[in-house]
């Protein structure tokens, strides 16, 4: 009786919508190619999946706590160029860089939270300093990944490609980390009511700097592995990301603000988007109307989504 | 025990407490009332920790804390505070809400420990509670959060509780919940747990307490056992003694430019026939606790309901905010734009603004009103908090409107400025303008012909004349609502 009503209820429906878009891009895939269904055309089609996915979690640390990162792009591109040269030449000068990148955030995170800036301002400023910083690293496109990253990102295990265990293996990381553990519930509750964690003794400053540093974090898992799969970086290479991961972290059920955030969901909510790309080639429309298509996706989610809410309300 | 001496609070210029001196015994349930802006909620921070005291000490237990009191050291003595806007985060779980304030839930197993503990809580506080560990606290209704934070206040892990206290707890629970409640603080106190309870029901206070501390003005004015008091009693503790200043009392020369009717409005769910009416040059008063329906009230009115011809509405009614940083100055505006922005439909001429006739207006009520700047092209974050406040007044005052709605406007103003305005106000209304002021101040309603006074979203009292007093209104602010609950 219980388990009927949970299916019947709004959370049910908001909870399995990102997984319903992704089977629904993902059957329209095969029914066009059939030969997609295979070891090798699921490797092809999630390759890409993988740093989006990665970029993507790292845009819902920030939005966890009611910020928004609009230099995720800019900072993944410069971990590539990072990846693709002094990591590879001087590996020790090339940790080193990127270990300061996740001291920077951490500061930006103080620096928003204890000067009370917009985000918004702060990132987009950010985003010109990093790309800044790529491309005095890397003026022309160029460099070639480490040995040991293309290695890592082209194991093929048996039975079940790579992107898909990485996909599921990021997922189930994060949401351990974010949804079940101690620590995660004071992270999420700084977005949900900053005064209430205040309140009860813990320091905000702290949560938020932890946020913007695991942010950064990810945003190098994200890069590294771009470089891997490109095998050579660019400064502009991921300039996109940051619109991406924001729609992802929203198509897979997050809202702006209220901390209301899922992990499986924003990785869900990547893969959608990624898979649109290839679903458009397969219809053999012109990559030009990509972004378009994304757009439209997001926008029939988050209608569906404004349907399921309102159900609810009217109960 | 724990004792509070000599504690002192400044916001600014404003004196929230002034020196007060309290002692909560062990196991002893300690009511405290008083008005709005008497300083309880400040005073209930400082216990906290929430808010420093800017002068004073405070022992609990036989530490004596001055400054550097913060929330960690209040948790680590077993001081615990319901506040009366909740503080709990909408997007996590009722369990893991328990273990924000408790940093001993951690690690395996957490989340079925903190589960049960709350249950446990709510089960001995709230018994037939309806709310299981998992529920998301945004799914909940408004009694049932109360209740979880209520619930989590009481929960014990590492450290003993020493005070609860409790600020409004009942205001959105059902009176049997409330009962539930009540019963409970006995059972606590007889366990030697001390509980602070704030109420705006007397009746509450008066069935629970062992002792009641009346505060007024940022001061304890009386603290007797409860047995001392009743209703009538508490409610002219809380009343002033002295009557302070000289209002000007309305007089017979002002009834006489008393015109036609420009309100009749009801409350909706008022139960009987009061409703709230306003003639043209008449000053008419809100006024009751804080948050009990008045600002509903003027938004009403400004939408255009009971205002009278109906359809007049077009320029005829101003509002003039009390929050100003939120609902009315335009911040990176001049002091003249900020006056002009409500006449502009005056000042046109074709598709354009007449900046000199804007420039008049402003220079004007510059003047007029008195506001302390060099220039009119000042930028009004330039001005004093006061002097914004006049620029507010000047915007709604040199519009045309014949309405002039204000929501508590003299919030955080200084005496001075405060009489200034006063005077403009009388002026304007015996040119024929209808005011219409919710304060929460209690000298501002000397200046009103009548006063409603609201309580739960409906007028409870209706003064005219010489019955606008303190006590009268704090009686009708208190007025018990019998089974309307």
């Amino acid at each position: 009786m219980n388990g009927l009503r949970f299916f019947a209820s709004a959370r049910f429906w908001r909870g399995a919508l990102p997984a319903l878009s992704l089977t629904f891009v993902l059957v329209g895939v095969f029914w066009l190619q059939p030969r997609a269904m295979s070891y090798f055309g699921l490797n092809l089609l999630f390759n890409l999946a993988v740093p989006i996915a990665l970029a993507t979690i790292a845009q819902m640390f920030v939005i966890a706590v009611n910020d928004l990162d609009l230099s995720i792009g800019s900072f993944v591109s410069l971990v590539a160029c990072i990846g693709a040269t002094w990591l590879r030449d001087t590996p020790l000068l090339g940790i080193a860089a990127l270990l300061g990148c996740v001291a920077v955030y951490a500061a930006l995170g103080a620096l928003i939270y204890i000067r009370q800036l917009p985000s918004i301002v702060v990132t987009l400023g950010m985003s010109f300093v990093w790309s800044g910083c790529a491309v005095l690293l890397l003026p022309t496109p160029g460099g070639s990944a480490p040995d040991w990253i293309r290695t890592l990102v082209s194991y093929k295990p048996s039975y079940v490609p790579m992107p898909l265990l990485a996909a599921v293996a990021l997922g189930l990381v994060v949401h351990f980390g974010l949804m079940r553990t101690s620590w995660g519930v004071l992270m999420r509750g700084v977005g949900g009511n900053e005064k209430a964690i205040t309140r009860a003794g813990w320091s905000v400053l702290k949560l938020k700097m932890v946020m913007y540093a695991l942010t950064a974090v990810f945003g190098i898992l994200a890069g590294l592995t771009l470089v891997g799969l490109a095998t050579s970086a660019d400064a502009n290479i991921a300039l996109r990301y940051t619109l991406l991961s924001i729609a992802g972290v929203i198509l897979g059920g997050g809202e702006f603000v209220g901390g209301r955030i899922s992990p499986v969901g924003a990785v869900l909510g990547a893969m959608t988007l990624t898979l649109t790309a290839s679903f458009l080639s397969f219809l053999r429309i012109s990559p030009d109307w990509q972004i378009g298509a994304q757009g439209a996706v997001l926008i029939i989610v988050l209608a569906l989504r404004a349907i399921v809410n309102r159900l609810e309300a009217r109960r | 025990m724990i004792s509070l001496s000599g504690i002192q609070k400044v916001f600014g210029a404003v004196q929230a407490l002034s020196g007060v001196d309290l002692q909560i015994h062990a196991g002893e349930c300690l009511g405290l009332v008083g008005h709005n802006g008497a300083g309880k909620s400040t005073l209930m921070n400082i216990l906290a920790g929430t808010l420093e005291a800017s002068e004073g000490s405070l022992t609990i237990a036989g530490n004596g804390l001055g400054k550097g009191y913060l929330v960690q050291e209040a948790g680590r003595l077993g001081v615990r505070c319901v506040f009366q806007e909740l503080s709990l985060c909408p997007n996590l779980t009722v369990a893991e809400n328990t273990r924000i304030i408790h940093p001993v839930l951690k690690g395996f197993g957490w989340r079925t420990r903190a589960g049960l503990l709350i249950m446990k809580q709510l089960d001995q506080v709230f018994p037939g509670h309806g709310v299981s560990a998992s529920d998301v606290i945004g799914d909940l209704s408004i009694s049932k959060r109360q209740m979880v934070e209520i619930a989590r206040a009481f929960t014990v892990t590492d450290t003993d509780i020493r005070l609860v206290i409790l600020d409004e707890p009942t205001s959105s629970l059902d009176s049997r919940v409330a009962d539930q409640l009540l019963k409970y603080v006995n059972q606590v106190t007889g366990q030697g747990v001390s509980v602070i309870l704030i109420s705006h029901l007397l009746g509450e206070i008066l069935q629970v307490s062992d002792r009641i501390a009346v505060m007024k003005d940022g001061r304890v004015v009386a603290c007797r056992n409860a047995a001392d008091f009743d209703r009538i009693s508490l409610v002219e503790a809380m009343g002033s003694t002295v009557v302070a200043g000289a209002a000007p009392r309305r007089g017979e020369e002002t009834n006489a430019t008393i015109g036609e009717e420009r309100i009749h409005m009801r409350p909706s769910g008022q139960p009987d026939d009061q409703s709230i009416r306003a003639q043209a040059g008449e000053v008419v008063g809100f006024a009751g606790l804080a948050g009990q329906g008045q600002t509903e009230a003027l938004l009403s009115v400004f939408d255009g309901h009971g205002v009278l011809p109906s359809g007049a509405r077009d320029e005829g009614c101003c509002f003039i905010a009390g929050d100003r940083q939120v609902d009315g100055v335009l911040p990176l505006w001049s002091i003249r734009k900020n006056i002009g922005i409500s006449s502009l439909r005056r000042m046109r001429s074709g598709m354009l603004i007449q900046s000199e006739r804007e420039l008049e207006l402003a220079e004007a009520w510059k003047e007029r009103i008195g506001i302390r700047a060099p220039d009119v092209e000042a930028p009004i974050l330039s001005l004093s908090g006061g002097n914004q406040q006049k620029v507010l007044f000047a915007r709604a005052l040199g519009s045309a409107a014949d309405i002039v709605l204000m929501d508590d406007p003299m919030r955080g103003v200084d005496v001075g400025t405060k009489n200034e305005v006063y005077t403009i106000i009388r002026q304007e209304a015996s040119q024929g303008r209808t005011f219409l002021w919710y304060t929460t101040e209690m000298e501002e309603l000397d200046y009103c012909d009548r006063v409603y006074v609201f309580r739960d979203g409906i007028v409870s009292e209706t003064l005219t004349g010489s019955d606008i007093t303190e006590e009268n209104v704090l009686q009708a602010s208190f007025k018990q609502v019998s089974g309307a609950a």
